[in-house]
């Protein structure tokens, strides 16, 4: 049972790490607008400006 | 000289109406210095598809000097930046020319406190989140190993649990202990004080029997509580701060330029807030009246179409009154301010936009009902099971744990997510079918409508006219035949110097083309050029000097005479808005009466009405007469529902039970309206077949979690809840409602 020693606070670490990237993502705006970016990924860049 | 874009204006997927382009000034006010660049905050409507995304900042990234231009499709907030001499004027012209609406963004700290909240509550939702799964991680093992778990690992998995659950208290709770905090200083109580008791009352003896080495520990259940109740809190908050983005229309409209001509004739351009009554100003054409002034100099057509409903422009002369909203069409005006914008017309809409905002929120919500039954429920039942446990015989920690066990059980997750979550569903749907909703607690409101009163211009009718047809010297033409499309392309290369709506529309059926150049226009007369010696008039009967019993014809119309040949006439409708009989037949069905007010002519009032079947209806109508009649109706305890998109509606709509605008009304009766649609009026029967779902739903969901709480409480107060069945009754009521909740995706 001493393997939950290390288990323990390695599944703890893995979810900070998880939280640590949501909390990231929200401060960087990424879920500033919900709709943009999937529309954004379809735009090629390469013709001239309408 | 009209500039004539590449693309069709406006939203390339038809999903919102194009604006109307007017010419933009007044922009350098809000320009900030980031480091060595400009930058600029734009709020732009009607952008909805990923084309519009495309295009719109293709255009402004294409502008000298740009660096940088990022259009933010859900909030319709862009951020441009750039480097040089280019006009902040040249960015905001360059977005309404291709047929969105642009303003400058007013620093708005109410929005930036509501985007900060929203963020701090998704931000504590994850870190409730993570440490909820982290604790039933090891509560599951401490569950399953009941009777082979020695007493010290389970202690030590309990201490860790709290270990995790106090910061996550701390941090996630913060949100209902400060909100429990400021009701109880005002002396009542909020949904918040049972929730800080249960979570601290919870962690208190989680904290006690883990000390004394006891079997039973409730951190999993406080920071399980903590987490479902932010998601609700959350879905609440996001919908209340897409309702404000949305009000802010209002203060980005008065922020607006004014051309105000100094004593030696100099036009200067001035923030509207700064004119004083007395000042002169300078009205260019195309541009917005931001005061009311009366004119001293200038002859010229005026659309006032947003201030009266009236569907063709006035001419104006010196000595007339201009109400601030209006658009000047033809001529330059200059005109002295009769008063500060605070007391124009602009700013008594918006009063009684505010006044109608506060009735409207004394309105009390089905969910502020279930919390007023909720909370004394709660505390009492509570209280009493300590009490008589502890008359029982029971020691003061054991009858603790189990007034702590019916506090968490009694579980308002159920309550807080039960109305969020329908709202978010409902709203979502509603939303790809391009309503766009304002305020979560409206489809309440809208669930309860028995009569709707319809503005007739944009709203009934598409509000811009279309050419219908042609008469010469009393024959009919047919529109596509060679000489008629001879005349028109000859009478449009006139029209396209004007802004008239009917001019407007000659060329929208004429096709592009080039401008005559040379062309006059003559303020309530029409267009003049001379072409090849002879002279070339597009206009009214009158100044044509055609022979009076023609034109009486009905309807709007123009003339065009070339020379002494016999002059054509073009005749316009105000087409119906497609889709409207058949929506007006399923709301009649619904037992719903049907009602029009409009500031148009009565006869063009009276003729709709009857093509429409709606027996009731009053032309003429001032803004507050429109405001007086429906205080009639809601004396006469009628739930009215507004649907308007003038400014002089925007009273009205704000007054109503329930209020909609369709998308192409102005930004001010947009943010008065609870919902705002696009397409035609087909979309009215559908917003409230999803308001009286999602009001059944709501209803539904709180039925459920007080059957749960009927089964729930007597296992509690008897001393039955383990913190396993605490967490399933708790994940399970939530699940249920939410899922029900969803039931609001399905289309019948």
């Amino acid at each position: 049972m001493t393997i939950i020693v290390y288990l323990i606070p390695v599944a703890l670490g893995l979810g900070l790490l998880g939280l640590g990237a949501f909390i990231w993502s929200i401060r960087s705006g990424q879920f500033d607008d919900m709709q943009g970016p999937a529309y954004r990924i379809l735009d090629d860049d390469d013709d001239t400006p309408a | 000289m009209t500039a004539l874009t590449p693309t069709a204006p406006g939203c390339p997927s038809g999903l919102s109406p194009v604006t109307a382009r007017d010419t933009k000034t007044g922009y350098a006010g809000f320009v900030r210095d980031v480091g060595d660049e400009h930058a600029i905050d734009l709020v732009v409507r009607g952008a909805k598809c990923g084309g519009c995304l495309s295009k719109i900042e293709k255009s402004v990234s294409a502008l000298p000097g740009v660096t940088q231009a990022r259009l933010n499709l859900s909030s319709g907030q862009m951020r441009v930046r750039w480097t040089g001499p280019l006009a902040a004027d040249r960015i905001a012209q360059t977005i309404s020319d291709l047929g969105y609406g642009v303003a400058a963004q007013a620093a708005d700290t109410g929005a930036a406190d509501k985007a900060r909240e929203e963020r701090s509550l998704l931000i504590s939702m994850g870190v409730a989140g993570f440490a909820a799964a982290n604790i039933m991680l090891l509560s599951v093992s401490v569950w399953a190993g009941t009777g082979e778990m020695g007493e010290a690992t389970r202690q030590t998995l309990h201490a860790l649990s709290g270990v995790i659950a106090l910061p996550v208290l701390l941090f996630s709770g913060r949100h209902f202990f400060r909100s429990a905090w400021a009701a109880l200083r005002n002396g009542h109580a909020n949904m918040d004080v049972p929730i800080s008791l249960a979570l601290s009352l919870a962690f208190g003896v989680s904290v006690f029997e883990t000390l004394r080495g006891g079997e039973h520990a409730y951190f999993d259940a406080v920071v399980m509580l903590c987490f479902f109740l932010l998601i609700g809190r959350f879905l609440d908050a996001r919908l209340r701060r897409q309702a404000h983005a949305a009000a802010n229309a209002l203060a980005a409209m008065q922020t607006s330029a004014v051309t105000r001509l100094t004593d030696k004739g100099d036009a200067v351009s001035v923030a509207a807030r700064d004119v004083a009554a007395g000042d002169r100003i300078l009205l260019a054409p195309g541009e917005r009246a931001m005061v009311d002034m009366r004119i001293f100099d200038g002859v010229s057509d005026v659309d006032e179409s947003l201030v009266t409903g009236e569907s063709l422009p006035r001419t104006f002369s010196p000595g007339m009154t201009l109400h601030a909203g209006a658009i000047n069409v033809s001529a330059p005006l200059r005109g002295e301010a009769l008063k500060v914008v605070e007391e124009s017309l602009l700013s008594q809409i918006g009063e009684m936009l505010e006044a109608g905002e506060q009735r409207r929120s004394a309105y009390r919500r089905i969910a502020d009902r279930a919390v007023s039954i909720y909370v004394p429920f709660v505390h009492t039942t509570a209280a009493l099971a300590c009490l008589g446990w502890l008359l029982l015989g029971a020691s003061l920690p054991d009858a603790l744990m189990i007034a702590a066990a019916t506090l968490i059980i009694t579980c308002p997750c159920a309550l807080a997510l039960a109305a969020p979550v329908a709202q978010v569903v409902a709203a979502g749907r509603l939303f790809r079918k391009g309503v766009y909703l304002r305020s979560g607690d409206a489809f309440e409101r809208l669930a309860e409508i028995d009569h709707i009163v319809f503005d007739k211009t944009g709203t009934l009718t598409l509000g811009t006219p279309k050419l219908e047809g042609m008469v010469l010297t009393g024959q009919s033409l047919a529109l596509d035949s060679p000489e008629a499309k001879a005349m028109l392309a000859d009478a449009a290369s006139l029209a396209r110097v004007s802004h008239h709506p009917l001019s407007r529309a000659l060329v929208a059926t004429a096709g592009s083309g080039a401008a005559r150049e040379g062309v006059r226009e003559i303020a309530g007369c029409g267009l003049e050029a001379s072409v090849d010696g002879q002279t070339w008039r597009l206009g009214s009967a009158n100044w044509i000097g055609t022979d009076k019993a023609l034109a009486a014809a009905s309807g709007p119309s123009l003339w065009f005479a070339r020379g002494d040949a016999p002059a054509v006439q073009f005749r316009f409708v105000d087409n119906v808005q497609p889709g409207t009989a058949d929506a007006l037949n399923t709301l009649r069905a619904q037992g719903i009466d049907l009602e029009i007010v409009s500031g148009d002519q009565n006869g063009a009032v009276a003729s709709l009405a009857g093509t429409l079947g709606i027996a009731d209806w009053t032309g003429e109508a001032s803004p507050q007469a429109k405001v007086a009649r429906l205080e009639t109706l809601r004396d006469q305890n009628h739930r009215v529902l507004m649907v308007g998109d003038g400014l002089n509606d925007a009273g009205a709509l704000s007054l109503a039970h329930a209020s909609l605008a369709p998308g192409a009304a102005i930004d001010i009766s947009q943010s008065a309206s609870d919902a705002v649609y696009s397409g035609g009026l087909d979309a009215i029967p559908l917003i409230l077949r999803v308001a009286r779902k999602t009001r059944a739903i709501m209803r539904q969901n709180f039925a459920l979690a007080a059957a749960y709480n009927v089964i729930a409480v007597p296992i509690a107060v008897t001393g039955h809840v383990t913190p396993l069945v605490a967490a399933i009754a708790m994940s399970l009521s939530s699940i249920i409602v939410t899922l029900n909740a969803m039931r609001l995706q399905i289309e019948e």
